[in-house]
């Protein structure tokens, strides 16, 4: 069940990777790949797991298989489509969001990747009143570091693409029309005051680029934690009182790309019920998650669950941890120990991460 | 005994009248010393009850006792409409309960009425007559009934001996007599023995006993002191007792299935054990990785079914409720077992029971006593 399929540069045979046969099985990231790509967005446990191993490796699986062949099938001329994984706690939506990621990269798409909305309205330290719009509030912070990263993602691509419209930012600051992208990136990290609008203007820019017939780039939205955009949240204006979502420039203008009234992309979240704010644990279904308003902005989107691991999943998983020999009790290397694993875990992903963790 | 004292001490000193003043103060400071102890030795006189040990009950005080217990007894059969001649204790016990109702735990402070023999402690008539002399020919040993008891012993060991000499005489000698049966009983403890002969015996005198007894039990032709022996030994309760094993049933589809219950602490949980092929748990009605998702309690669960190493095969479907997390997961160990059982032969039934498996853990929380903070916990000790 388990052979490890090496990925070349070449996107032919990472194609021909993404099949049904290959279910349950692993296939390599090139290191070249995984530094840009994913910066941020990958689960912590994860991101140490490759450290450990010195290699990122992702497992095939339905849900991920499902929405990167609809990725291929869809008509990019009709608004943008947008898939949601759902499923309970550690069940593998971020992963899977992740590998649809990567394949739109090895398509030569731009990514549009936030890690967790939830980290923009929750702990936030520095709230400042914006310069665009004086009712809502900035996060310099988080905008700049998002910058940072959707650069080192985007590198090749951003020269490429050149600004639309005009963007004026201080009395003396301002960008002109048909400089490339990446300018205005930097500008939006030097000048931190201003960064969070000029994420506005980077989202606004990419979705009306994208939707004109004659662009040669597709865009593509990847929101983990999508709930976060309609639930509440905890930071607090300097009077004690709750800041409203809609107050916040990064999540307005979020709100702005999930709806699909651009073409030439798609967009997949996923729901997150860990990081998300007043909800209870129990909850994992996209009604819940997402309120009614959030699943009447979502709407019609196609839900896509993301199951515990099936047995043949979970042997592959197994043969994986045996074979990059992360398993060093005796007991786990024998058919007992895998049906323990098997047991204690109940099949979940993080769970028998966490479990082998200390075998 | 002071008043004599002080009589002869007075008729001593009536006698020297005619000594020197010098006595005179001797004799005034002796009176006066005399005096003084008179007051100290009045004062010893009075009986220290804490040493004189135990209650003595007289042989009439305990007759007395009897028959009013008697006639107590037809009172109460008349109280309660019953009849006076075949009153047993049980209808006693039942009475008094009825018409003292009491609401204290400790049943040994309840309301009581028993014959008098079982409520004093038994205790030796006086051993000696109206002139002083012992009944018993072993009195000035200390020990009279254990002594006696050797001594019958032994003489009943001469007579078997006798007894087959007389047989080896005639030719009848055979060596394979019925054998009396000590699987079903034990050899009386040193307490017990104690009790019957109404004196203490130290274990010296109690080995020796046992060896006696076994020294008897030795010989062919025991039997003829059978009864003898059996008096001095008391029944085992029966340890192996047999456990409940829930009776397997088949459902709808033909799954064998089978119902327990497990208590621990102050859970109860109830577990329906399916014989299917997968091993899919539900808690309550929810994902056992959500209700559980402390990795200790997950083990406790899957202990049964990896002793027996039948984890994959079936599949759980528990309700739990009370008690904190701990003590579910342990009182839904306790019914995964007893619900394995009837799924188990009988030797893997007595390997679970040696694990421990099917023991219900009887620890339960200690009561908080007054003067301590907690169960044992004291204040702070201040030294002043």
């Amino acid at each position: 069940y388990f052979t490890m399929l090496n990925l070349t540069s070449a996107s032919a045979s990472f194609q021909a990777c993404q099949s049904e046969k290959h279910l349950g099985q692993f296939y390599t990231l090139p290191s070249a790949h995984f530094r840009p790509l994913f910066p941020h967005g990958l689960p912590y446990r994860y991101q140490q797991q490759v450290k450990t191993f010195n290699e990122a490796c992702f497992m095939v699986r339905p849900p991920a298989l499902e929405v990167i062949s609809y990725l291929k099938k869809a008509d990019y001329s009709k608004p943008a489509l947008r898939y949601l994984f759902y499923g309970v706690k550690g069940s593998g939506k971020t992963m899977s969001l992740c590998h649809a990621v990567h394949f739109c990269y090895t398509q030569g798409w731009v990514v549009l990747h936030i890690p967790d909305a939830h980290l923009w309205v929750k702990n936030c330290k520095e709230l400042l009143p914006s310069s665009y719009n004086s009712a809502r509030f900035d996060q310099p912070l988080q905008a700049t570091t998002w910058l940072r990263n959707f650069r080192t993602t985007n590198e090749h691509l951003l020269s490429q693409i050149k600004t639309k419209r005009r963007y004026v930012w201080t009395k003396r600051e301002s960008t002109d029309e048909g400089r490339p992208l990446g300018e205005l990136v930097n500008q939006g990290i030097s000048r931190v005051k201003s960064s969070s609008d000029v994420v506005g203007a980077l989202m606004k820019d990419l979705r009306l680029q994208s939707s004109q017939p004659g662009a040669d780039f597709r865009l593509v939205v990847a929101v983990d934690g999508v709930n976060a955009l309609w639930g509440r949240s905890t930071i607090k204006k300097e009077n004690k009182s709750a800041v409203d979502l809609e107050e916040l420039t990064l999540i307005h203008n979020l709100k702005k790309l999930m709806k699909n009234d651009w073409t030439g992309g798609a967009i997949i979240t996923t729901l997150s019920q860990t990081g998300s704010l007043y909800t209870p644990k129990s909850a994992y279904l996209p009604q819940e998650l997402l309120g009614e308003t959030g699943f009447d902005s979502m709407d019609p989107f196609i839900p896509v669950s993301v199951p515990n691991y099936s047995e043949k999943e979970f042997e592959s998983a197994y043969l994986y941890y045996l074979d990059r020999k992360w398993l060093q009790h005796p007991q786990s290397r024998t058919e007992d120990g895998k049906k323990e694993l098997s047991f204690l875990s109940s099949k979940n992903p993080s769970m028998l991460d966490r479990i082998c963790g200390f075998l | 005994m002071a008043a004599s004292c002080v009589r002869t001490v007075g008729s001593f000193l009536g006698k020297c009248g005619n000594c020197s003043s010098s006595l005179n103060t001797v004799t005034s400071q002796l009176s006066r010393q005399v005096l003084s102890r008179q007051i100290c030795v009045s004062t010893a006189l009075k009986k220290n009850l804490a040493a004189g040990g135990p209650e003595k009950f007289t042989v009439e005080f305990i007759q007395k006792q009897v028959e009013e217990f008697d006639i107590g007894k037809r009172h109460l059969a008349n109280m309660m409409g019953e009849d006076p001649e075949n009153f047993t204790q049980e209808d006693i016990d039942r009475s008094i309960a009825y018409l003292f109702p009491s609401g204290l735990f400790e049943k040994k402070a309840r309301p009581l009425m028993k014959h008098p023999e079982e409520i004093f402690p038994k205790q030796r008539a006086v051993q000696w007559g109206a002139d002083g002399r012992p009944f018993h020919f072993l009195f000035y040993t200390g020990k009279q009934s254990y002594y006696s008891l050797m001594h019958k012993l032994y003489s009943k060991i001469l007579n078997i001996e006798k007894h087959q000499d007389r047989m080896r005489a005639k030719g009848l000698f055979s060596q394979d007599t019925k054998e009396i049966s000590l699987d079903t009983s034990r050899w009386l403890t040193k307490e017990e023995l104690e009790v019957l002969l109404v004196e203490t015996i130290s274990s010296n005198n109690y080995d020796r006993f046992i060896q006696l007894m076994e020294r008897l039990l030795s010989m062919p032709y025991c039997n003829m002191e059978e009864e003898f022996v059996l008096h001095y030994r008391r029944p085992l309760e029966a340890r192996s007792k047999k456990q409940m094993v829930p009776v397997p049933e088949r459902d709808d589809k033909g799954v064998a299935f089978s119902t327990s219950d497990g208590r621990r602490k102050t859970s109860n949980s109830s577990v329906v054990l399916r014989d299917c092929g997968s091993g899919r748990i539900t808690v309550n009605g929810q994902e056992y990785l959500h209700y559980f998702p402390v990795l200790q309690d997950r083990e406790q669960l899957m202990f049964p079914l990896q002793f027996m190493g039948l984890l994959g095969r079936f599949d759980l479907q528990c309700t739990v409720s009370g008690g904190g997390r701990s003590s579910q997961a342990g009182a839904l160990r306790l019914a995964i077992s007893r619900a394995l059982l009837s799924f188990l032969s009988e030797g893997e039934q007595e390997t679970m029971r040696q694990a421990g498996l099917l023991t219900p853990d009887p620890r339960v929380r200690e009561r908080k006593k007054p003067g301590q903070e907690g169960a044992r916990r004291k204040f702070t000790w201040k030294k002043r």
